[in-house]
């Protein structure tokens, strides 16, 4: 009988790059300054890495295929390197790789990278890209904003709400995410915004106006996860240890069949439950000391609240509005400004989050500090709601 | 055996520009600015084939037996690729069905139904539908519109009876566009006039009556497609003393080319009586002549509103640069996202093509649940079975909007991109584009409906990639 990932992996080291249009860094700049950072914190050579995986999404703009950006950006000495790509979950999805590794006792120290350098394609927003040879000859044009605009129209017919309402939830959602992002020195988005801005701002696909729009951004984030054990042979008696690792993609039922009516995120609430059960959490409201969640958009970030099972089914814009995910909540919520305002580098995200977790327990984060968590979560939603793979990820303060 | 037409169904385009429009965006080079009435005028997504697909499924009205399909057309689509194939597989026809494109002349149209009316095919449909270039600032701009009529030939007549037709080949060119071409060049309508169309009628009706033994007297209706001006006192010298002209849709959608003389006779068979009789002029380096009696059955197989329906479907729009943008005169920027590449992969549309030009999905043989694409194992996360899906065409099922958005960001050429999720009733889901459908107009719940449309545009290997879409069911 499998018992989980729970308390089997440490993270003994992390790195972020300052996140934003990057414009003279490429790919392998910004991996160096994340792997940099995550060295010295982690007090190991280079050397020691016996595996590494590499997440990259956009590989055309970014990189290229393989894990031979990674090998060559570090100078790795040919130890193994895995490219891996699960859409917006693919820096949760590296880090997977990883601590699978780490777990199996195949290796002792393994690397998890994840890198996106967006700021390359020439225009604003997404670099467009083919559905595959099949879907491209049915499937609308449809851009993040415009996929992810349809759980708007949804939640409101599902909740009765007037998509006026909704709106005005929505707001805060982003509201909230610029003021953390103010004591975020690598966020990508640093300036506050009021309500009236983000209601009175352009559309950009329906009930999607700009600042209802995470920033699109470069950034690399990664991990450095070894066993509990030689955690402590580094020194490292106060150690995050990996406490769930789950993912849950679509296999077409949201895009095919009925039984969804648009308004949430199906594969979240099982990544969720999973992740609840491998973590041992019976009350992850009360038990997790902060959240990083997949904004891409505003009403992601509202729909998952529920998925999440953090709050009741059509409670999240009174939650919301109530300052339930503030900094000064119950449940802190995108602390760093979230992909919001930190920035979304597709690949880097998922380390992106749990960077912010890590610092938090670690009590790092200086004046966005929460108080002392011993638990944090962090959630992808990589795809389209439609059609999506969800993770969920939850890390513990492991204090001897 | 008594041969006619059974069914006759048009389609005419949602938008219908003003001429007012027209010449108040060309007020700095004309005397004075003026324009009657509109012109019917296709979104970014149509062209001569989807309009026929739309009119060729309402005339079929779901009759499945035809035995050919012929499509007459000046502005096919494709040059070399079966531009009535495509037709026959948007209407889930069987692969047996014969295909012939008709094309060439102004004339296809009628050429091609005066020949299955003298055939013996069982039943064939003919669809008719031009969406004609125009230069801008030029006559034909503001007097050519976009349509398309198909009807039913066969061996029933329930609508009416094929009494004879004559005609005469005659190198008279009025206008032409030489292959490669994007317009016509149109010589001066005076010569046309006392030319062309006063010889060629009066000698081709001459010759009918002679030939049918019908007397003049007997026509109740003419359907002759030369502009009101010339046609009022053409038909004075022919002698039909009790046939009116029929309405040539000048103010409400233009001359729609080959598929004009059927159009004009829809309009004719909505109101006709048992006994009339209809003559159809068709012309065009040339002249057709036919004589159509309407049927005892007419008024029973007919609702009557087969061309008003389509009139009042129309929006008046005054927008004279969409209407240069969607009929490709005037290359707006779309920025960077339009230069996404298009190509298609043919190998993937020959083995999916009755998903992509009929809209077939499947219903699993071990649940029932209808879905779209078919697929080796079935979506409903309750069966999830290895089970054979039978064919399901999906064109006509009633279905709502369970979500959408309108997409300023994504490439369009007609702003915003509405798409969402929309339910079939009775099960099965599919993520789809909308067509003609304005800002605000969407929302969940509502009842759409199906349509053939151009799903993107390959400028770069020259190729309209089709699919459906889903648009509003008006009332």
């Amino acid at each position: 009988m499998a018992s989980g990932i729970r308390d089997k992996v440490a993270i003994v080291g992390m790195g972020c790059s300052r996140f934003g249009e990057r414009w003279n860094m490429g790919a392998d700049d910004l991996m160096v300054e994340a792997f940099t950072e995550a060295m010295a914190d982690a007090g190991v050579e280079r050397d020691r890495i016996e595996a590494a995986w590499l997440g990259v999404f956009y590989q055309e703009q970014s990189t290229s295929k393989s894990g031979l950006p990674l090998s060559m950006a570090l100078r790795l000495p040919n130890v193994p390197v895995t490219r891996v790509e699960n859409l917006c979950a693919t820096g949760t999805e590296a880090l997977r790789g990883a601590v699978y590794a780490v777990a199996s006792g195949a290796v002792d120290i393994a690397l998890a990278m994840g890198v996106e350098k967006l700021k390359d394609t020439g225009f604003g927003g997404l670099p467009e890209r083919a559905k595959g040879t099949f879907e491209d000859q049915w499937q609308p044009g449809f851009t993040p904003p415009g996929a992810f605009a349809q759980l708007g129209a949804a939640y409101a017919a599902r909740h009765g709400l007037s998509i006026d309402e909704l709106r005005r939830a929505m707001a805060h959602v982003s509201v909230k995410s610029h003021a953390n992002a103010l004591d975020n020195p690598k966020a990508h988005l640093r300036t506050p915004i009021t309500s009236e801005q983000v209601l009175g701002a352009p559309m950009v696909a329906f009930p999607l106006g700009v600042y209802d729009c995470c920033g699109v951004s470069d950034g690399a984030a990664c991990a450095i996860v070894t066993t509990p054990e030689i955690a402590a042979s580094l020194g490292k008696r106060d150690h995050v240890s990996v406490k769930a690792l789950q993912l849950a993609p679509s296999n077409g039922a949201e895009m095919g069949h009925a039984s969804w009516d648009g308004s949430y995120t199906p594969t979240t609430r099982l990544a969720a439950s999973r992740a609840y059960r491998e973590a041992g959490l019976t009350d992850p409201a009360s038990q997790l000391g902060l959240i990083e969640v997949h904004d891409c958009f505003s009403v992601t970030e509202l729909v998952v609240m529920e998925d999440l099972g953090l709050s009741a089914p059509g409670r999240a814009p009174a939650d919301i509005l109530n300052g339930r995910y503030d900094r000064d909540g119950a449940i802190p919520c995108q602390t760093d400004g979230g992909l919001k305002c930190f920035g979304h580098p597709v690949g880097a995200s998922g380390l992106r989050m749990a960077y912010e977790i890590y610092t938090q327990l670690l009590g790092r984060a200086g004046a966005r500090q929460v108080g002392a968590p011993s638990l944090g979560l962090s959630h992808n939603l990589g795809g389209i709601p439609n059609r999506n793979v969800a993770s969920v990820a939850i890390f513990g303060l492991n204090q001897f | 055996m008594t041969r006619g037409i059974s069914s006759i169904a048009v389609y005419v385009p949602r938008r219908r520009l003003s001429r007012r429009a027209i010449s108040e965006a060309l007020a700095w080079r004309l005397q004075s600015v003026g324009g009657r009435g509109e012109r019917a005028y296709g979104n970014w997504d149509e062209d001569a084939l989807t309009m026929a697909v739309e009119a060729g499924r309402a005339a079929l009205g779901g009759r499945e037996a035809v035995a050919g399909v012929t499509f007459a057309s000046t502005t096919h689509p494709f040059l070399d690729r079966s531009n009535s194939g495509l037709v026959a597989e948007a209407l889930a026809l069987p692969a047996q069905v014969t295909t012939q494109d008709a094309a060439g002349s102004q004339r296809a149209g009628t050429s091609a139904l005066m020949a299955l009316l003298e055939g013996t095919a069982p039943s064939t449909l003919l669809v008719a539908a031009d969406r004609r270039a125009t230069q801008p600032g030029s006559v034909q701009e503001l007097n050519y519109g976009d349509g398309a009529a198909a009807v039913v030939v066969d061996g029933q007549a329930e609508l009416a009876e094929y009494l004879g037709g004559y005609s005469e080949n005659i190198d008279f060119v009025d206008h032409y566009r030489q292959a490669g071409e994007r317009h016509d060049y149109a010589l001066e309508d005076r010569w046309v006039r006392t030319e062309a169309w006063g010889p060629f009628v009066r000698r081709a009706v001459a010759a009918l009556l002679a030939k049918t033994s019908v007397a003049a007297p007997a026509i109740t209706r003419v359907v002759l497609t030369a502009p009101r001006a010339t046609a009022e006192p053409l038909i004075r010298t022919l002698g039909l003393t009790n046939a009116t002209l029929v309405d040539g849709l000048h103010d409400r959608v233009g001359d729609t080319g080959v598929a004009h003389p059927l159009l004009m006779l829809a309009g004719a068979l909505d109101e006709a009586m048992p006994g009339e009789v209809i003559l159809v002029i068709g012309f065009g380096q040339g002249i057709d002549a036919l004589l159509l009696r309407v049927s005892d059955s007419a008024p029973q197989r007919r609702t009557g509103r087969v061309l008003s329906g389509a009139l009042a479907r129309g929006l008046t729009d005054h927008a004279y640069v969409r209407f240069l943008s969607h009929g490709g005169a005037l290359a707006l920027d779309w920025g960077m996202r339009a230069e996404r590449d298009m190509r298609t992969a043919h190998s993937v549309h020959y083995r999916k093509r009755a998903a992509l030009n009929g809209f077939v999905g499947g219903r699993c043989t071990a649940c029932d649940t209808v879905q779209f694409p078919a697929a080796p194992a079935c979506v409903n996360p309750e069966c999830r079975a290895f089970a054979p899906q039978t064919p399901i065409r999906l064109v006509d099922l009633p279905a709502t909007v369970k979500t959408y958005t309108e997409d300023w960001l994504a490439f369009t050429p007609s702003p915003p991109l509405v798409y969402g999720n929309v339910a079939f009733e009775g099960g099965g889901n599919a993520f789809i584009e909308f067509a003609d459908v304005d800002p605000g107009e969407v929302s969940v719940g509502a009842a759409v409906m199906f349509v053939f449309r151009i799903k993107d545009i390959d400028h770069a290997r020259g190729f309209h990639r089709y699919f459906w879409k889903a648009t509003l069911r008006r009332s």
